[in-house]
């Protein structure tokens, strides 16, 4: 029990003394699950809603392997980038292995399809005749696009956050690709593995408190987004 | 010079052909209704002309202008508006809704506001504006659908069947307010649907489709009255139709001229108001002189018999009393009658046989249900 | 649109992710300034590298990534040239990769000793007992709960030497559990579970104030970890950063480092963790 309050006095004085090497931690936490995250939105909601207006042969393969992709094993993924990037393996060239690069390449990996299979189901549960309606209204394609997007934008928040909350937590790939190296490729996640197999609780539970914090903030902020205030 | 022309359009997929069209006017201001069952084709047909459907082949002018390029097709498709049966909002309030046209377009704000409370009004949704469109009945949803389509104050609107989603005094009260709106604006415009009253109300042409293609199209009467074939006569009935102003009324009957004839009818109108009477062939009765003045029967007008024609078990008599009329009688009534092509003779029907459909229909602003 | 709130609370946290995203991240490292160690995460968790990496970085300008893995990974790392050096303490297989050709310039470092620690209680009665391999005999016997890591690491391995040592069979028996987790985290274990663990000083030293374990066997020249720097051939490997690997290697035998390596946790733990061996000879060490 004493390991526990230790634990949380520890977390409050490192969060508050702002402790530089916390600080990075932390930061870069955001920066590689953000950048990840952002391609993922980008990559995900353009090919989720291309395939989900656009009828071509073998549409329904594509959707389950999108569908399948969503349960892709962040280790698996870990893995087989790791193959990739080393150094005597097809991209070693890059040099990217044990970078934070690679650690945004692999959450990318990851989130993009959990992002593209929700934004799919979302664009497809519009009605099908919305789609003419809009058109009719004088829409281009873009416009068309921009509203039908809007008009799901509950679900596609939903996106948002489910391909966020997956590579902010990740840490089996992470320290794959990443090499946890101090000051460089060290976040969160993988930050409270080492820490707890070291022994270090406080530190670990300090670290998770602050993993917590910004998970909670970041979808207390799109949950208000989605759920906006409507007109009665 | 007509505000749509179609020449020779045909839409094919898959081998079959959804659309044959040779040729197709439609003029400034003008309503014309299409009537067919389902799957004659109608939908395809106002999805064509509003360029949302691809055609194989086939020439369209609006106004004059080639509008095959596809280039074109945002901006022809700004010129025009397209209802559906769906209401199809967007989840957002009414007001946003009314204004999506005039936002796609980029109209500056002042101008989207003016024009939402204009078309608002005239579908009497002002007092939902400010509501989220999911909470809105039927009938509300429709009229909004309808203020968003009219305010974008389109040259041309298509009307895919769109009061069949909602109960009948949701329906009729929605008729009569479009009817309105489009004799104010003199919008022209193509109302698909498969119901022959609501086309009798609000057009004036009617074209009926069938298997893809334009059977009949003419002038409401004549396509009512001289089906060209079996397949349009089985869908646009019976009845004989035709239409006068009505000189006199009071007490729930009131008298219409017609040709020259006044003719005794029932139902609540103005006076000046003009009408379309419909009567079934059935009620329509036969007799020399003034066999039946004085019995229950108020209508007896003088006719001379045009033509005869065998319908199987009856015939089917074709008469002019100024005005066209049809009539069924038996092979047995024919020979006690000695009914003749050229023959005059005396045509009666009941003031009860008499349907009305009122063309004209002003009633006060009330907010819509 | 009407602009509400929520716009502002978007544009805001679209600034902020900006700022985020902008804030300059560590350097990217160029290519020939960067050097892979592979050191194994009992090495890493004694906090030794944390001193003297920094201070070789300084020293040099490059930039080490000092990727603490499983012994059996490090090794692997080595063999398929994905590491340019190694600071590693599995003799055996470190001799395998020497006579593969792919490991070159095998130089002592230092070493530092495994203790077996045990519940205050001592079950088995190891406590006072010389030989490992005899204490050993009579925790299988006394059928006591015995922890191990059970995940191929270095320790792992040295753990595995004494029960084929002492000649027993300990993989099948009820009272032998493995963690398959690192050595910290097995000793937080066996403190629980008032059992017998075989771990390296530092680890020990380092979490001893919240365990509750005691030292009950230690001296014995069987429980001697011993850490070789490797470097990697670049005939075999020719990516390898072989100045790099050299200058790291030279580094960690050089003077000044051993002096380091030499008063490394005194303070701290109230006893050094390592014993410095550059220029000595294995069979030179022990008590």
């Amino acid at each position: 029990m004493d390991i526990i309050v230790e634990g949380l006095l520890k977390a409050f004085h490192l969060l508050f003394s702002l402790d530089r090497e916390v600080l990075t931690i932390a930061v870069l936490s955001l920066q590689v699950s953000g950048l990840a995250t952002m391609i993922s939105l980008f990559l995900g909601i353009s090919c989720g809603t291309a395939v989900a207006l656009t009828e071509f042969p073998g549409r329904n393969l594509v959707v389950s392997i999108i569908n399948a992709g969503m349960a892709l094993p962040p280790v698996v993924v870990g893995l087989f980038v790791t193959v990739f990037l080393w150094r005597n393996g097809p991209f070693g060239f890059l040099e990217l292995l044990y970078t934070p690069t690679a650690m945004v390449i692999a959450q990318a990996i990851i989130a993009t399809p959990i992002v593209m299979g929700i934004s799919l189901a979302a664009m497809q549960s519009l009605p099908k005749k919305l789609r003419l309606q809009i058109l009719a209204l004088g829409a281009t394609r873009l416009q068309m696009l921009w509203i039908l997007m809007r008009e799901a934008r509950l679900p596609l928040l939903a996106a948002v956050m489910a391909g966020f909350g997956g590579v902010i937590s990740e840490v089996g790939a992470s320290i794959m690709v990443g090499g946890n190296i101090m000051g460089y490729s060290r976040v969160l996640t993988t930050a409270t593995v080492m820490e707890t197999s070291r022994g270090n609780f406080d530190v670990a539970i300090a670290l998770s408190i602050i993993l917590l914090l910004f998970v909670f903030l970041i979808n207390l902020v799109l949950t208000l987004v989605q759920q906006r205030e409507r007109p009665r | 010079m007509p505000v749509l022309t179609v020449n020779n359009l045909k839409v094919e997929r898959g081998g079959i052909t959804d659309l044959d069209i040779p040729h197709f006017d439609l003029e400034a201001g003008e309503s014309l209704a299409l009537l067919g069952p389902n799957g004659a084709g109608k939908t395809t047909f106002l999805l064509t002309l509003a360029r949302l459907l691809t055609y194989s082949q086939g020439e369209l002018l609006f106004k004059g202008q080639d509008i095959s390029l596809p280039a074109m097709a945002v901006s022809y498709r700004r010129r025009l508006a397209m209802v559906f049966q769906e209401p199809l909002l967007l989840n957002t309030t009414v007001f946003r809704n009314v204004a999506a046209g005039l936002k796609i377009r980029r109209l500056d704000k002042r101008e989207i506001e003016k024009r939402v409370a204009k078309y608002a009004e005239l579908v009497r949704i002002t007092h939902l504006l400010h509501r989220d469109a999911r909470k809105l009945s039927g009938g509300e949803a429709q009229r909004t659908n309808l203020a968003r389509a009219f305010a974008t104050e389109p040259e041309m609107i298509l009307l895919d069947e769109p009061f069949a989603n909602l109960d009948a005094p949701s329906r009729d009260a929605l008729i009569d307010d479009v009817q309105g709106i489009l004799r104010q604006t003199g919008t022209a415009a193509i109302l698909a649907t498969h119901d022959r009253l609501e086309a009798l109300r609000l057009a004036d042409r009617l074209a009926v489709m069938e298997g893809g293609k334009i059977i009949q199209i003419g002038a409401c009467q004549e396509v009512m009255n001289q089906p060209v074939n079996e397949v349009v006569a089985s869908f646009v009935g019976m009845e004989t139709v035709f239409s006068g102003d009505v000189l006199n009324a009071a007490d729930g009957s009131f008298v219409v001229a017609v040709a020259g004839h006044a003719v005794v009818a029932l139902g609540c109108v103005e006076q000046g108001e003009k009408v379309l009477c419909c009567i079934r062939p059935e009620n329509i009765i036969l007799s020399h002189d003034h066999a039946l003045e004085g019995t229950s029967v108020r209508n007896n007008l003088p006719a001379k018999i045009v033509k005869i024609i065998p319908q199987g078990p009856f015939l089917k008599v074709h008469l002019d009393c100024g005005f066209f009329l049809a009539s069924y009688v038996t092979q047995q009534s024919l020979e006690n009658l000695a009914l003749r092509e050229g023959k005059d003779i005396t045509v009666s029907f009941k003031a009860t046989a008499v349907h009305v459909i009122r063309r004209e229909k002003r009633a006060p602003l009330t907010a819509a249900r | 649109m009407q602009k509400g709130p929520i716009h502002k609370i978007i544009l805001t946290i679209l600034a902020f992710i900006i700022i985020i995203c902008g804030i300059p991240g560590p350097v990217a490292a160029a290519e020939q300034k960067t050097i892979i160690l592979a050191t194994t995460t009992s090495t890493q968790d004694s906090g030794l590298l944390d001193v003297l990496i920094p201070q070789f970085e300084k020293k040099t300008g490059y930039f080490v990534k000092t990727i603490s893995v499983g012994s059996g990974q490090a090794m692997a790392m080595g063999q398929k040239g994905e590491a340019d050096v190694l600071l590693v303490h599995s003799p055996a297989a470190e001799q395998k990769l020497v006579a593969s050709g792919v490991g070159i310039n095998r130089r002592l470092v230092m070493h530092n000793d495994f203790i077996i620690v045990g519940p205050p209680a001592d079950p088995a009665k190891i406590k006072g007992i010389k030989s490992t391999t005899e204490a050993f005999k009579k925790i299988a016997s006394a059928n006591s709960l015995f922890l191990s890591r059970g995940d191929n690491s270095g320790t792992h391995a040295k753990e595995k030497e004494v029960w084929k040592a002492a000649g027993i069979n300990q993989e099948k028996e009820k009272w032998y559990q493995q963690t398959g987790l690192g050595m910290g985290q097995t000793l937080n274990v066996a403190a629980e579970k008032k059992g017998y663990t075989l771990a390296d000083r530092g680890t020990y030293l380092a979490l001893k104030k919240n365990l509750g374990l005691e030292i009950l066997n230690e001296g014995d020249a069987i429980l001697l970890n011993i850490y070789h720097v490797i470097e990697i051939n670049p005939a075999k490997w020719p990516k390898t950063n072989v100045a790099g690997g050299k200058a790291l290697a030279d580094f960690m035998l050089s003077r000044q480092t051993q002096d380091v390596i030499k008063t490394f946790g005194g303070d701290k733990f109230g006893g050094a963790l390592f014993f410095p061996d550059a220029g000595k000879k294995v069979e030179e060490l022990g008590k």
